[in-house]
């Protein structure tokens, strides 16, 4: 079956379970007696499980198991939950999440590289003194989870173990109806009731393969019951699908004949999976199989939406056809009156349409966050500090590419924050600080755009030192820097080649760092300011506008060619005389208010045709910025503002020099939107 | 895309149009439609051949100019002309060409092959000769069109 349209969905929700993991496991280290929270976990490993099983994606499906297997033990008390175990549990997260983001990017999860880590897990379940245990109290507790691969001398071992305590042990071969349509999901079925009445512990072909459907029409299972013999004939009777079961009772004296019967059975089933014996050789037999799912077919991005904001979308756009309706009959008419109402609310319509779709795409910046906690786990026992995280405003909408796009920035940002800002403990603790560093991360709308803030405790920004550094690097002069005010030097860390840290580690400061930040917030369309309070800490603050794909900007008139600029790249707008540009060195400038303000002119910029230069009359100029630099645009004419809808130019001009994008006029013509960064 | 059950025959189909007295074709399975020429809106510091962007039905489809791109020269725009509208690699580009007004079949047996063709640059967009009744049609080669390395 082609599995690849189901491969977004899955993308998505693995995503989403390994963050939910991560995090559950994040509170179960603080509060390692929380049975529910390991509940939680196991639950949703099992889906995972389940969910790579299906898609065949064979190398998420062992490790989950072999987790499984781990997060059982911890759950009914044979193991201790201690940093080692979540230390591994983390490291299967994390390889989870390669095989993810590596099945997104090529379809396909790749090698098999987790061989280490399920030995690592197996290795915490093998103590010895702990395995004979953990039998009996699988039994007792009825849990819904298969021990399937295990060796078979465990296996006998175990039904030794079952009949000394009273239990039935039992080999069931059920064949399936040769009619039987969902071979994997009737099996499933069958394990499941099984599971609710018994223990099984072991099954040939494997469970995952059953779920795969890799078998015929037989499977075998061996199951350890408080039920007899009639009693689980009668379970399996229930089920529909089933040609035949043929029970046979185990006592532990005809073990070994049973257990040769088993391998008889692997050899027929399949060759190459002979080794259901030891768990690495079938993860490197499955591996194989796995190379033939291989398929191209690269993900696309997908939002969930709220059912009610679908519902609101279908009522405007049934109005919006009431509203098409009446304008055609009062175009009949044609009276005035009528006519201006239905346009009136026509612009209403719109509106709210507008914002409705804007909503389907909004999503809670929770998503971004969630990664955080962890990292800021890992970070400060990298470095020795004791960090609290505080996130605020998790459930703040915005705009789904904004979600994607503002990871890195934030990663980088609060790195910088512990790295940098938080002191170490002891230099907290002579300064009279909580000897926990703390850091916030506050969300929250504020108008028509959103704020993310990044907030420390520790040492807060050297201004003299950034601005010993920035006249080092050469990004200002010394003059300059006299008569830079205090804010405004700060604000010098996010030029490029700029990074205070004295000695360089790891997490941060490699002089790449918050110009970066800086860029990938601008192309957004947002903004990024800093502000902090020596020994107090610092802020940064993040702009974003709500969404990027309905804009305002200002139309302006080149020759005979419309073209738009975004609002939010423009200062102001004035209007000089032609004959007051000055050629200094052959760039054009103007005084303006007694700075000297640069002109470009469109026209040339943008080879406009039949553009003729009229020398004395007064001239608009469209005044944009770029972090602190500004220049003035020459235009013909402004048409005013507007708001418009950004349009990609498509993959063929996509990388147009100065054009940021195309929209849609009134008229149906298309305008190109200026990109007037490219031009500072 | 288009996948109709007589694959055969959909191979064998061509639209044709015109540029400069020339007859051309192309496959009909890269066609999406064939629009009337509306306002076309130049875009600056784009390769010399792009004629511009048009408003197809809300999307913003960019427009290659053939004569530019076959180095003739240019001519007024009339009702005459047309915009084939075609799909390529996931991309959507249209092609102004004169006029544009049959769709025919071809087999493959009547189409030659360039090779035996005075090898020039010019010609590398051109996959074949297909000969209907006295007229010759030159088939093109539609990804090589859109090659941004042969401008």
């Amino acid at each position: 079956m082609d599995m690849n349209q189901y491969l977004d969905i899955f993308m998505e929700e693995s995503k989403e379970h390994l963050q939910g993991m991560n995090a559950i496991l994040l509170k179960l280290e603080n509060a390692p007696k929380d049975l529910a929270l390991l509940n939680e976990i196991f639950r949703v490993a099992h889906t995972l499980k389940g969910m790579s099983g299906t898609m065949g994606f064979n190398n998420i499906l062992h490790l989950t198991h072999e987790m499984e297997n781990v997060l059982d033990d911890l759950r009914n008390g044979k193991m201790e939950i201690n940093t080692n175990v979540i230390d591994i549990l983390f490291e299967c997260f994390d390889q989870l999440d390669n095989y993810v983001s590596k099945i997104e990017t090529s379809s396909s999860e790749g090698e098999m590289i987790s061989g280490e880590l399920i030995n690592k897990l197996n290795k915490l379940i093998s103590s010895p003194e702990k395995s004979n245990m953990s039998v009996e109290d699988n039994k007792t507790e009825h849990n819904p989870e298969k021990n399937t691969v295990e060796v078979s001398e465990y296996v006998g071992k175990v039904i030794k173990i079952a009949n000394e305590k009273g239990l039935n042990a039992f080999s069931l071969t059920i064949t399936l109806d040769s009619k039987c349509m969902l071979k994997s999901a009737r099996a499933y079925i069958i394990i499941s009731s099984l599971e609710k009445v018994s223990e099984i512990i072991n099954s040939n072909p494997s469970i995952e393969e059953i779920e795969d459907e890799k078998f015929d029409l037989t499977f075998q299972l061996i199951v350890v019951t408080e039920l007899d013999h009639k009693e689980i004939e009668k379970e399996l009777n229930s089920i529909s699908d089933i040609e035949s079961v043929e029970i046979v009772n185990l006592e532990s004296d005809t073990i070994s004949v049973d257990e040769n019967s088993i391998d008889l059975a692997e050899d027929e089933v399949a060759a190459t999976q002979e080794a259901t014996v030891l768990n690495f050789n079938v993860a490197n037999a499955t591996n194989e199989d796995n190379s033939n799912n291989n398929k191209k077919a690269k993900s696309t991005k997908t939002v969930r939406v709220d059912i009610d904001r679908l519902d609101n979308l279908m009522n405007l756009v049934s109005e919006l056809i009431i509203i098409k309706t009446r304008l055609e009959e009062t175009d009949k008419t044609e009276d005035k009156q009528s006519m201006n109402e239905a346009t009136e609310q026509l612009e209403r319509i719109t509106t709210s349409l507008h914002d409705a779709v804007m909503k389907v795409r909004m999503v809670p910046i929770e998503r971004t966050f969630n990664r955080f906690p962890r990292m800021v786990r890992d970070l400060s026992r990298d470095l020795g500090k004791e960090i609290s995280l505080i996130m605020l405003g998790a459930e703040t909408e915005v705009d789904r590419t904004v979600i994607d796009e503002i990871g890195d920035p934030l990663i980088h940002l609060i790195r910088n924050s512990i790295d940098h800002g938080i002191e170490e403990t002891s230099e907290r603790i002579s300064l009279n600080k909580d000897k926990v560093g703390k850091v916030k991360l506050n969300a929250y709308p504020d108008g028509n755009s959103v704020v993310i803030e990044v907030e420390d405790d520790g040492k807060g920004i050297d201004i003299e030192k950034v601005k010993l550094k920035a006249i080092n690097k050469n990004i200002i002069t010394m003059q300059q820097s006299q008569a830079m005010e205090d804010n405004h030097i700060v604000q010098l860390i996010f030029a490029p080649g700029f990074s205070t840290a004295d000695k360089i580690s790891d997490i941060s400061g490699r002089g790449v760092g918050l110009d970066v930040v800086k860029t990938k917030i601008e192309s957004l369309g947002g903004t990024v300011e800093v502000d902090s309070v020596r020994n107090k800490g610092s802020k940064f603050i993040i702009r974003l506008p709500l969404t990027l794909a309905i804009i305002q900007a200002l139309l302006i008139y080149v020759g005979e060619e419309k073209y738009a600029i975004p609002l939010n790249n423009i200062k102001e707008i004035t209007t000089i005389t032609t004959d007051s540009i000055r050629k200094i060195q052959g760039n054009e400038v103007v005084l303006f208010r007694n700075t000297t303000l640069p002109i470009l002119r469109l026209s040339k910029l943008l080879d406009v045709p039949n553009t003729e230069e009229n020398l004395c009359s007064e001239s608009p100029v469209v005044i944009v910025k770029k972090g602190d630099k500004t220049a003035g645009i020459l235009v013909d004419g402004l048409i005013g503002q507007q708001e418009i809808v950004i349009k990609s130019l498509g993959k063929f001009l996509n990388n147009t020099a100065g054009i940021a994008g195309a929209t849609i006029l009134g008229n149906g013509s298309v305008a190109l939107i200026v990109d007037t960064n490219s031009f500072l | 895309m288009i996948n109709l059950s007589n694959n055969n025959d959909i191979n064998k189909q061509y639209v044709i149009f015109s540029v400069e007295n020339e007859y051309y074709g192309v496959n009909i399975h890269y066609v999406e439609t064939i629009e009337k020429v509306s306002t076309i809106t130049r875009v600056p510091r784009a390769p010399y051949y792009v004629k511009g962007v048009i408003n197809l039905r809300g999307e913003v489809v960019s427009v290659i100019d053939l004569r530019k791109r076959f180095n003739l020269p240019s001519t007024e725009i009339t009702d005459e002309n047309r915009i084939i509208i075609l799909s390529v690699e996931e991309m959507v580009i249209g092609i102004l060409v004169d006029n544009s007004s049959e769709v025919l079949s071809i087999d493959k047996d009547l189409i030659d092959s360039t090779s035996n063709l005075a090898n020039s640059s010019e010609d590398d967009y051109i996959s074949g000769i297909g000969k209907v009744d006295d007229r010759m049609i030159i088939l093109l080669d539609v990804s090589k069109i859109f090659d941004l390395k042969a401008s």
